[in-house]
């Protein structure tokens, strides 16, 4: 029934914006000054444990900036929207940051379905993206840069530790669209050639909350350890039942997705702690540009400042600091200069170390930290600099077939 | 063996569920015939109760069994009196205005608390089974239910009140004609399957997180309950959700935890197929 609602809503949404677009479009063609760039990402719904730290972190590079003079002197205005967990909305946003608010660029997307949404609405409006969130690779569009880590990555040095300390035989749950599929066979394969065994993979749908049949059949296939690559709000229940059925000193637990939001601000220490993850960043980072970063950070947003728990905040700040290093480097926010001033192999040193864009694959090299969840926060366990995006690479070449669009599910041997 | 008592009790939480999702509507729609598309907001307005008091340094089974039962009860006291009671007996009118409530009702719980998950750990810890070990928490919800089940029993079974609730609900001018102040009957009525929803919102709250969105995903499910359960409210839900749990559970285990809900659904659209008027439509006809 609220499908209904919303088309009902959509319909006359659309037949709003299509009266009001002259009046719109003559607006925007008068203030053309500032540099238009939109964030889309959910605020509310299920993802926006994901979504709030990464609106804060994009709005908190916009200000810096800003505060330094702007890009090619002129200001940037942020537009966010919150598409509400909802893909309709998505696609309705990109529309509308392409078409009237005339984005240089827009940041956003933070499921992989979400992405695969706005991608081709803003590739076909000639409209620059950044999907900064880590995901399953594979995305080859020289429309859009991919500054999250991939699983060559982050599961590739995660899954070898932990089957190193736990043992060889994992048990998967993920999340069932395309990241929890995909993310699973890397999951299988690495495990295969570190000589273990997948004993299962169960794939849940996101707004399931119950667990329980699941936990039964866990302890019936008696794993070494769980691998969860489960996504979202509702999955966030899988870990207090787990707990509640006092599976956690028994069986322990890697992830690739928890911490990716403020999970383990929802969890208690007793429910997550030990839980052992791997992503290009973590708050508790310790270098020198981290520590300055999140000076600022918290002084500027005080009490509202979210923590950054694993990389998706803190790739979508550095996201927006690369295009901005490329709008310097082309001197120009046009579409085509900027991609291909981007692809020159720009670097960002920032607050996770040293990311490169790879001209090839339109990915990035990155840090990898390897952590383990210790009391609502991170403790990290080691640092792997530099790390290529083997896997798209593997797959897709920019530089020689320049018009690829889509995304390659990767060949995964398993 | 051990597997076996595994599967029993994994199946039995299910069932229990699944009762103690559908009891309020059974007394709202099975009884009274209020079609109560708010449903699902009544639970998730109890897991909030419940989830709201904990966080205020309550004791959390007085959270769980006295405020979020008595608050979700006076609400549900406040909806019948200014809305439900001037449309019992048209179906539509009501379909619609509860269908606003529940979106009012989002919306207000995400304007005032957010749209993000909330929850409490689950109280009790473990307990070991053979080789496998459960979540204590989840043996007291089938104990609740069935506590539950035998308690609504003894209220329109034993009590005066009962007596006066389903004759009312039986032939109301008739009840009306003896004497029995029918208006309040029917608003005693509609509250005590508040309560129950909210009851439940509340006991569920520590296992499924609350979120002002949570009752889109249970409403459809106590509806399919009630309906295949057919005219006995209690009976009916009950050997509906021992059917339809049990296909869930099973489906789960055996299969993927998507064809387990699917089996549920499948079975719900056989057996109304085959006895359209649900369960005690055929059997335990004379039963409450």
């Amino acid at each position: 029934m609220p499908l209904s609602r919303r088309q009902t809503l959509r319909t006359l949404g659309l037949g709003a914006a299509t009266l009001a677009a002259p009046a719109v479009m003559r607006h925007a063609a008068l203030g053309a000054d500032p540099i238009t760039v939109v964030g889309i990402h959910d605020a509310s719904g299920g993802l926006d444990i994901y979504g709030l730290p990464m609106i804060a972190c994009l709005s908190f590079a916009v200000d810096e900036v800003n505060a330094a003079g702007g890009l090619l002197g002129r200001e940037i205005k942020l537009i966010n929207y919150d598409p509400q967990s909802n893909i309709q909305l998505y696609t309705q946003f990109a529309t509308q940051a392409a078409t009237s608010d005339h984005a240089a660029v827009v940041h956003g997307g933070i499921t992989s379905a979400s992405r695969e949404a706005i991608r081709p609405i803003l590739r076909r409006y000639r409209t620059l993206y950044f999907y900064n969130t880590q995901y399953e690779g594979g995305v080859c569009d020289r429309n859009c840069f991919c500054t999250g880590s991939t699983p060559a990555q982050n599961v590739q040095k995660l899954v070898p530790y932990v089957m190193k300390k736990w043992g060889k035989k994992i048990y998967i749950l993920a999340a069932d669209y395309n990241y929890g599929q995909i993310t699973s066979k890397w999951v299988t394969k690495y495990c295969r050639e570190n000589g273990g065994e997948v004993v299962a993979a169960d794939f849940f749908p996101l707004n399931v909350t119950d667990f329980g049949a699941t936990i039964q059949k866990i302890q019936q296939a008696k794993p070494d350890m769980v691998m969860s690559v489960l996504v979202g709000g509702a999955h966030v229940s899988f870990y207090r039942q787990w707990a509640a059925a006092g599976m956690k000193k028994k069986i322990p637990m890697a992830s690739t997705t928890l911490g990716g939001g403020n999970e383990t601000l929802l969890l208690t220490p007793e429910e997550a702690d030990g839980i052992v993850v791997a992503y290009s960043y973590f708050q508790e980072v310790d270098n020198p540009a981290n520590k300055e970063f999140l000076q600022k950070f918290h002084a500027k947003l005080g009490d509202k400042a979210p923590y950054l728990g694993g990389e998706l905040a803190m790739r979508t700040y550095v996201g927006f600091h690369l295009w901005a290093e490329g709008v310097r480097r082309a001197k120009s926010t046009d579409r085509m200069k900027v991609i291909e001033a981007l692809e020159s192999g720009i670097a960002f040193d920032g607050p996770p170390g040293r990311t490169v864009i790879d001209g090839k694959t339109n990915h990035v090299s990155l840090d990898v930290y390897l952590a383990e969840v210790v009391n609502r926060g991170f403790k990290v366990l080691e640092h792997f600099p530099n790390q290529p995006p083997a896997d798209t690479a593997s797959v897709c070449d920019l530089k020689a077939h320049p018009n690829t669009d889509r995304q390659f599910v990767i060949d995964v041997k398993i | 063996m051990d597997l076996l008592v595994a599967v029993a009790l994994q199946v039995m939480t299910g069932i229990a569920t699944l009762f103690l999702i559908s009891l309020g509507l059974a007394v709202i729609f099975g009884m009274m015939g209020v079609i109560n598309l708010a449903h699902g907001e009544f639970l998730m307005l109890g897991g909030y109760a419940a989830i709201l008091s904990v966080r205020h340094g309550i004791n959390l089974w007085v959270a769980m069994f006295l405020i979020a039962p008595l608050a979700v009860g006076l609400f549900g006291l406040i909806v019948e009196r200014l809305m439900i009671r001037r449309l019992y007996g048209q179906m539509v009118e009501t379909m619609l205005a509860t269908w606003g409530l529940s979106l009012a009702l989002i919306g207000i719980v995400t304007m005032v608390f957010g749209n993000t998950v909330g929850g409490f750990s689950a109280p009790l810890g473990s307990v070991q089974v053979g080789k496998f070990q459960f979540s204590a928490y989840s043996l007291f919800l089938i104990g609740a239910a069935g506590l539950l089940a035998v308690l609504v029993w003894i209220v329109l079974r034993r009590t005066p009140y009962g007596l006066l609730a389903r004759g009312t609900m039986q032939n109301a001018e008739m009840a009306a004609a003896l004497g029995v102040a029918t208006e309040r009957v029917y608003a005693v009525t509609f509250a005590l399957g508040a309560a129950l929803t909210g009851l439940a919102g509340g006991l569920l709250a520590p296992l499924s997180g609350v979120v002002p969105t949570m009752g889109t995903a249970y409403i459809a499910k106590a509806f399919i309950t009630v309906i295949t359960g057919g005219a006995a409210m209690l009976v009916g839900t009950l050997s509906a959700s021992v059917l339809l749990g049990a296909a869930g559970v099973l489906g789960t285990f055996l299969t993927t935890p998507v064809l387990g809900e699917a089996a549920l659904l499948a079975l719900a659209i056989v057996l109304v197929r085959l006895l359209p008027r649900g369960i005690t439509g055929r059997f335990f006809q004379r039963a409450l």
